[in-house]
């Protein structure tokens, strides 16, 4: 009788999503059994989990192992997003156990939910097939559904999980249509035999199932990223969404979005460079533009913030476009230090609003560098990482991936970016305005920053202002990277 | 298989109409079945180009997105119940509080 053979699996490359999947479970449990409704130590283990899968993905750094028979892999691109979704769950874990409890929401759940969260954005960073990556999309989007409509007693947030839902699966409609055709074009799912594939044709921007397919997956994948013109769930889902979820949603499923497309466009769909770069450039103008116009009248500072983080999504793709070792190690870098920054400041943004959501207009943050100096000077430095100014990390992030373009010989679309860089100065400058020369109207009595939000601001502040004095440091560690992609 | 053909036209007309009925339907449930339409068009290229290509990942692949789908329609359902119970109405045009 002949054995049937089962494989040797490699487990290390899935490591850290296999100890954060466990904790996840554990946690629903222990939440049921969590002694009389105290829900903030989930928080805190959560936290340690998160740590923990830092360091197991920081011990991955260098190996190149394939697992899965080819479909995930674990090398220096997966772990340098992989520390960058971690990045943005622990702030968001750390932010979030204020806010719940001033809204009171139970947020026992929402713990493991994070953590559902970053398993999937982890398996769309380290997927090497189109079957893993649309699973880790979706175990992504999915938990995301939930945190979005997290507190189910308030209307905005039923909206913005309802929307979220409804655009998210649209979007992935598209997506897996777009997959079915290029497995039918190429005959495969796994990224790197689609490669050699399609390089074997002799005309690929000839075959209509494959470009028809590569343009329906950018589509799916423009949703997640937030790019114009597929951008109008966004505000409305940050407005609406409980303020951490925000933070975390525009930072984290951003750069998973980023990681997929990179490795879907760069392994496997080389040869198509000319055709998808076009498409992105046209993407990235629209995007840009899109955000930072309508930022510019916008008062609800989530919504300004929903604006920006569009607006971000668009400098990001210039440097794809470029689709260079600058531009795209530039993508890296920004992902990481937006992360810091955005969440940094929608921590502040809690800090300020009052039990409801409300108190969150750009004019009700007159007077806050008089009364609170020091939360407007933190305020501060995330709005001039944000803009682009000097020794901020934005301004180096924006640096490379214009650089890239330029280098491209995309002379246009960073020209067009730093137009864009400019007029976005406009809506951060007026928060700054309304904090420093604006009488107060309020004491800010009810702002208090506990222990947890206060580790999360010093983090975040660190992780805004060392990566643009010393920008080597972590941008060397982007372009390893990007090396091998 | 000679007809694949019929199958991707096919595929196509479901897509078709998925996305038209999202763009153009007002009941959030409608909507909902209307991406499920997408997402089974998807399904059925993916087979018929199994069956086709004679390599198995295609269906594996449908196992997959099935399984995706039962997932989204849990989460998708509790979020329509939910904005029910606050709102008393399951119309698109009733998700209007924010705007810009």
């Amino acid at each position: 009788m002949d054995m049937i053979s089962i494989p040797v699996v490699n487990m290390t490359p899935i490591l850290p999503e296999i100890v954060l999947s466990v904790l996840a479970m554990a946690l629903l449990l222990i939440n049921v059994f969590a002694p009389g409704g105290q829900k903030s130590f989930l928080a805190y283990i959560s936290f340690i989990g998160i740590i923990v899968a830092a360091v197991l993905v920081g011990t991955g750094w260098g190996n190149h192992i394939e697992s899965f028979s080819g479909s995930v892999v674990l090398d220096n691109f997966a772990t340098f997003f992989k520390v960058t979704f971690l990045v943005a769950a622990g702030l968001a874990v750390l932010i979030s156990d204020q806010y719940m409890e001033r809204e009171g929401c139970n947020h026992g759940e929402l713990y493991p939910l994070i953590l559902f969260t970053v398993v999937g954005m982890m398996l769309m960073a380290s997927g090497t097939d189109l079957m893993t990556i649309f699973l880790g999309l979706e175990v992504m989007s999915v938990s995301l559904y939930v945190l979005a409509g997290f507190n189910r007693a308030n209307r905005k947030s039923n909206e913005a999980g309802l929307k979220y839902f409804l655009l998210g699966s649209f979007s992935t409609g598209f997506l897996l249509y777009g997959m079915a055709l290029i497995y039918g074009a190429t005959g495969t799912t796994r990224l790197y035999k689609i490669a050699v594939i399609v390089g074997q044709m002799t005309l690929p921007s000839a075959n209509i199932m494959l470009v028809a397919g590569m343009l329906l997956m950018m589509t799916g994948f423009a949703f997640k990223i937030a790019a114009a013109p597929f951008h109008m769930w966004t505000p409305d889902v940050y407005e609406g969404a409980p303020t951490p979820m925000t933070a975390f949603m525009s930072a984290g499923p951003k750069a998973a979005g980023f990681a997929a497309l990179l490795r879907l466009f760069l392994v496997a769909l080389p040869t198509l460079q000319v055709e998808w770069s076009q498409v992105l450039w046209v993407l990235a103008v629209l995007t840009m533009t899109v955000g930072n116009i309508t930022a510019l009248r916008q008062d609800n500072i989530k919504r300004i913030l929903a604006y920006s983080s569009i607006a971000h999504a668009g400098y990001a793709l210039v440097g794809f476009a470029a689709g260079n070792g600058t531009g795209t190690s530039g993508i890296l870098f920004y992902m990481l230090s937006y992360a810091f920054m955005n969440i940094g400041a929608f921590a502040i943004v809690i800090l300020v609003a009052k039990k409801g959501e409300t108190n969150g207009n750009v004019m009700d943050f007159a007077g806050l560098g008089f009364k609170r100096p020091v939360l407007a000077v933190v305020m501060t430095i995330f709005l001039f990482s944000l803009a682009g100014v000097p020794p901020a990390a934005g301004f180096i992030g924006k640096f490379y991936l214009f650089a890239g373009a330029v280098q491209k010989g995309y002379i246009w679309l960073a020209v067009i970016g730093v137009l864009n860089s400019a007029a976005s100065a406009y809506y951060y400058l007026r928060i700054m305005v309304y904090m420093y020369m604006k009488e107060p109207t309020e004491e800010f009595e009810w702002v208090h920053v506990t222990a947890p939000v206060a580790l999360a601001l010093i983090i975040a502040v660190a992780g805004t202002v060392i990566p643009g004095i010393v920008p080597s440091f972590i941008l060397q560690y982007a372009q390893m990277a990007v090396k091998l992609l | 298989m000679e007809n694949l053909n019929s199958y991707l036209i096919m595929s196509a007309i479901l897509f078709a109409i998925g996305t038209i009925g999202v763009l153009t339907r007002k009941n959030v449930i409608v909507i909902f079945m209307c991406v499920e339409m997408m997402l089974n068009a998807a399904n059925l290229s993916f087979v018929a180009f199994s069956r086709h290509l004679g390599n198995m990942d295609g269906q594996i692949f449908v196992f997959f997105i099935m399984t995706v789908a039962a997932a989204e329609a849990a989460v998708g359902l509790a979020l329509i119940i939910a904005f029910y119970n606050n709102k008393e109405s399951i119309d698109v045009d009733d998700v209007s509080i924010m705007k810009w």
